[in-house]
């Protein structure tokens, strides 16, 4: 227990010293953190389920407190929170089904129904889901109200165990820790291979003789681009340089080595060349509920720009970058503000800078937000490793393909906004 | 006849003043009395030609068009003749006239021939004035159209024959052929100015068929389009041919004449030839912008500061301004322009015209080399391609009685009161006009470093008003920090970001400055690169956008993208981030054959995203720019 209390601090300080760069890094990182949480927590015989919900909360409160704008370490901890629910739930109905199947058949092997749990885990979830609690908006309604129905499903679904078979319990309590580590590893083997799944469908998206152009550097992008190169489609690249931190540069010498035609411009240079390209793609931070886009700093103005040619505008995103949150005033409360030293060199400006309005404040303001908000209606095109979707699709590809929203998250939710309002409150205070 | 005459007399004369220039002038002609009316209709019917034709060539001048009042012959071709020897003002009106007098009928029929030779292809099927005169009177009134009061008095009576000239010369040696047309048009003026004294027909008309023998001189090629302006319906089934190309030729007349364009191979072989700077082109260059010189920057430097002294035909001041342009020590369009006239001020001090040239073609040919000079260093910006054609266009008005010293004062004069009224003055005057629109408490948010600009920020922060300003900067020029540094330094409370963070910073604005380089007639806003993208964004955030230019940086030419026209900057600044050593990326990387660097120094903001443009004739809407592209030609060329 105290390691991990060591690892949480450590990935903490990370957190608020921003340490770790890019939503993917953080993301894997915070999965890996609370795989290490799930495996260190002892569980009780009862509410095994939610014992670890309460510890997997406790530790994914003070991680998103610590960085509120890397949305990516909220969505892993919802996903996490979600992987221990459906494996709970799985469990359950096996054991449900175990029943009833002995129940039926009294004759039948022990083995069978200690096997039926281990064959896929997400199989039976998602089976569950549609047996138990067919309709969505019901389990909704059932779910909002009470807030403490995690213990109340589990100490039932326990209780029911109990009465049925009270010898198993030992091994199942275990099996539910193992299974939500495999699912946890699981959906860290998914973060990593996103890129992969996306530059996949690279080349139905990129034809022969394309401009391409986006602005900084994604690892993901990168991925995208160099698949389509190598599926033998040629076509040149504008990368802008993405001030002020020039990520740009290291895209385009990635690309450069991988042998594509790339032009290196400048951002302001956006405009001008926007009315030759076919095709802008860029990378995002955070891809919110409505279909907007949290992106890095200057993506507003190049989707601005492409809508004005009619330019395709392509987000490429993985999973663990949905986030079910609506943004409100994103540019001020989902943003973050960097060194001034990015842009203006204070030994330069150092005479400048002792003359004060009289009331103290000081005459020169450095502005420098890290991130960029996108309108859904300025994004044509939204590529994540479960395809392509439409902007106002998103929230339905969160709630189809990543997990469904529950009430616990729907709570959880809205302390995430708390936190981030706050931290966002503080952020224009500085 | 009479609804379309009723219709014609209510047209707006204001059309006359600003509208485009159209082949088609019968409807300009409205504002004058009834019996021009007459002739308004005439084109439409042919039949009535020679009456009409008498008519007007009788008392037909009307007192709007042209006021009578007599004058010396000779003095009167004189005057024109010059005129008619500045044909590379790029000012073109569309029509100068050389009238000569028909008093004597054998004078006109001498020269009306050369004209006719060209337009109409029969000079032996018009048996003398008369006949020719349907054309020619009909050319009076067509260019009289164009031309103010001033001038037009000198048409003196009966019927005129005009010859407009002022087409540019869009050819490759545009120097020799426009000193050869010159030397022409004058000899033809004192042989028509003898002609005309002493009445001696068969002199003139050798002159005049000279004239025409020898093609490509000025005025018989211009007497092309202008006697097909009017010859719109009645004679389109005889001159067909001569109909079909001279409205387009009309046309052109009007428009710039298009740029060098680097991709011509054989051109640009022809320029290096005489390029005094031996650029390099540097290796990897764009695609995209093969049309535009791309050359390495900084590596002739030191060579020509070498040839400092060496360089005999080059004067010293100009081959330093040259050389700060080179070495982007002098930037902005109005900086860059001063600083030319400046030197081009100096160069005319010291000039003295050679034995055997006259002052007006060799100053000319002079300003010419130099400006091909400075081109080479750096391209020219609009701002200092219409100063140049003021210059040229007053080199060309000087009187020829004018000695070299008087000349040369007029000049320097005149140069001095260009700066001082176009540049110095409208700035004053935009600022004047600017600063009503700041309030108390306004966010003002603007791009780069404007020099007019600048000026009206710290003329509202004179004024005591409360505002803040937020200077958006990018890479690679970082021009916002100096900006910013002076603003600071007069205690303006400034906010600094970079062009990324626009839309970030967009929603606490309240209006945004912006400079331009060049405003063009399709209210296309020509400006430093980026500001098309800080206009958008602010049109997005419907935050209004004032441009503030002076006019005589509007300039005819229009242009949609940012592509067809640029300049290049210097490729390694993109590689290399000032002050910033960790990224570094791309050491080592810059000469790969597949990476490109494109530094663009200017794009072309679409006119829908600019509120108002704010010149020193006042604020005005982008869709009225060509209205003060045509007034300031006419000024520029009148004053």
């Amino acid at each position: 227990m105290p390691d991990t209390q060591a690892l949480v601090n450590d990935f903490l300080n990370k957190l608020k010293k921003r340490k770790i760069e890019g939503s993917q890094a953080t993301a894997k990182q915070t999965a890996e953190l609370l795989r290490s949480v799930i495996s260190q927590t002892r569980v009780p015989y009862t509410n095994q389920a939610a014992a670890l919900i309460q510890s997997v909360k406790a530790v994914g409160e003070g991680l998103i407190a610590a960085n509120p704008v890397e949305l990516a370490v909220g969505n892993v901890v919802r996903r996490v929170l979600h992987i221990i629910r459906e494996e709970d739930l799985s469990l359950t109905t096996a054991a449900m089904a175990g029943l009833n199947l002995s129940a039926v058949s009294d004759d039948e092997d022990d083995v069978d129904g200690d096997n039926q749990p281990v064959l896929s885990a997400a199989a039976i979830a998602a089976a569950s889901r549609s047996t138990l609690r067919p309709p969505s908006l019901q389990t909704l309604l059932e779910d909002v109200p009470d807030s403490a129905a995690v213990p109340h499903t589990s100490s039932s679904g326990g209780d029911s165990e109990g009465k049925s078979k009270s010898a198993d319990k030992s091994s199942r309590s275990r099996k539910l820790k193992h299974d939500v580590i495999e699912a946890v590893n699981e959906l860290i083997q998914d973060i990593n291979t996103c890129h992969e799944q996306i530059a996949e469908q690279a080349v139905e998206h990129i034809h022969q003789n394309e401009v391409i152009l986006t602005l900084g550097s994604s690892r993901t992008v990168l991925e995208f681009l160099c698949a389509a190169k190598e599926k033998k489609r040629s076509f040149r690249v504008f990368v802008a340089e993405g001030a002020p931190r020039y990520q740009g540069h290291l895209l385009a010498k990635e690309l450069v080595t991988r042998g594509l035609q790339t032009t290196l411009i400048t951002d302001s240079a956006i405009f001008a060349m926007i009315s030759r390209v076919n095709m802008v793609i860029v990378g995002a931070h955070a891809v919110m509920a409505n279909g907007g886009v949290i992106a890095p700093v200057g993506l507003n103005m190049v989707a601005l720009a492409a809508q004005k040619h009619a330019v395709p505008f392509v987000v490429l995103a993985g999973s663990h970058k949905l986030c079910p949150l609506y943004p409100h005033h994103p540019e001020v409360l989902l943003n973050e503000l960097r060194s001034p030293s990015e842009l203006l060199d204070f030994g330069e400006f150092s005479d400048c800078l002792d003359f004060g309005s009289g009331i103290g404040a000081p005459l020169l303001h450095v502005v420098n937000p890290t991130f960029d908000y996108v309108p859904p209606k300025l994004v044509s095109l939204f590529i994540t490793d479960t395809g392509g979707h439409n902007p106002s699709y998103i929230a339905e590809i969160y709630q189809l393909f990543v997990m469904s929203l529950r009430g616990e998250d729907m709570k959880f939710k809205s302390e995430i906004m708390k936190t981030n309002c706050i931290a966002g409150g503080n952020l224009v205070k500085s | 006849m009479d609804p379309r005459r009723s219709a014609r007399t209510v047209s707006d004369p204001k059309v006359r003043q600003v509208g485009f220039f159209t082949p088609a002038a019968p409807p300009e002609r409205s504002c004058s009395d009834p019996p021009r009316q007459q002739d308004l209709i005439q084109p439409q019917s042919p039949s009535s030609t020679q009456v009409n034709d008498h008519f007007r060539s009788g008392d037909s001048l009307s007192p709007v068009m042209i006021p009578p009042p007599p004058h010396h012959h000779s003095d009167t071709l004189h005057r024109t003749a010059l005129q008619v020897t500045s044909p590379k003002t790029a000012f073109s009106y569309s029509a100068r006239t050389v009238t000569i007098p028909t008093e004597n009928d054998d004078v006109p029929s001498s020269l009306s021939p050369s004209r006719k030779v060209v337009a109409v292809k029969s000079p032996s099927s018009y048996p003398g004035v008369r006949a020719s005169s349907v054309p020619a009177s009909e050319l009076t009134t067509v260019s009289v159209v164009n031309l103010p009061p001033g001038i037009s008095e000198k048409a003196g009576g009966g019927a005129s024959v005009e010859v407009q000239n002022d087409r540019p010369v869009r050819s490759k040696s545009l120097k020799e052929k426009t000193s050869k047309a010159e030397r022409r048009a004058m000899q033809e003026a004192q042989r028509a100015a003898k002609a005309a004294a002493k009445a001696e027909g068969t002199k003139a008309s050798s002159a005049a068929t000279k004239v025409v023998t020898s093609a490509n001189t000025k005025p018989s090629k211009a007497a092309k389009p202008s006697s097909q302006k009017n010859d719109g319906s009645q004679f389109a089934a005889s001159e067909k041919k001569v109909g079909d190309r001279a409205p387009e030729k009309d046309r052109k007349k009007d428009a710039p004449h298009p740029r060098m364009q680097y991709d011509d191979t054989s051109r640009v072989e022809k320029a290096k030839k005489r390029a005094v700077v031996k650029q390099t082109e540097v290796r990897n260059r764009v695609e995209l912008f093969r049309h535009l010189p791309q050359y390495e920057h900084g590596t002739q430097l030191p060579d020509l500061e070498t040839k400092f002294f060496e360089l005999d035909p080059m004067h010293p001041a100009v081959y330093k301004v040259g050389l700060q342009y080179l070495s982007g020590d002098i930037r902005g369009g109005n900086a860059r322009c001063i600083a030319m006239f400046q030197a081009f001020k100096e160069a005319i001090k010291d000039y003295s015209t050679p034995p055997e040239k006259t002052l007006i073609r060799d100053l000319t040919a002079r300003i010419s080399s130099y400006v091909s000079f400075l081109i080479e260093c750096r391209p020219l910006s609009v701002s200092m391609g219409n100063a140049i054609k003021f210059l040229k266009n007053q080199i060309a008005k000087l009187p020829l009685a004018l000695s070299e010293s008087e000349a040369k004062a007029t000049l320097v004069s005149d140069i001095d009161r260009f700066i001082n009224e176009k540049i110095i003055v409208a700035e004053k005057v935009i600022v004047k006009h600017a600063v009503t629109k700041i309030r108390d408490g306004d966010v003002l948010l603007t791009y780069g470093a404007s020099s007019a600009v600048e000026m009206i920020l710290l003329h509202a922060h004179e004024l005591g008003k409360q505002f803040r300003v937020v200077v958006v900067d990018s890479r690679p020029k970082l021009e916002g920090q100096l900006l910013l540094r002076r603003l600071v330094r007069k205690g303006l409370s400034c906010t600094y970001t970079h062009v990324n963070a626009v839309s970030c910073i967009m929603q606490e604005v309240t209006r945004v400055f912006l400079g331009a380089s060049s405003v063009l007639s399709n209210g296309t806003v020509y400006s430093r690169v980026g500001t098309a993208c800080v206009a958008m964004v602010a049109h997005a955030f419907r935050v209004p956008v004032l441009v503030c230019c002076e006019a005589y940086k509007f300039h005819e030419r229009v242009q949609l993208d940012s592509i067809c026209f640029n300049e290049l900057g210097n490729p390694d600044a993109i590689s290399k981030v000032h002050g910033r050593e960790d990224i570094n990326y791309l050491d080592g990387f810059v000469n790969r054959e597949n990476l490109q660097l494109l530094n663009l120094v200017y794009d072309a903001t679409p006119s829908d995203y600019v509120s108002m443009i704010i010149t020193d004739y006042g604020m005005i809407p982008p869709t009225s720019v060509p209205v003060i592209v045509r007034e300031y030609r006419r000024e520029h060329l009148w004053s």
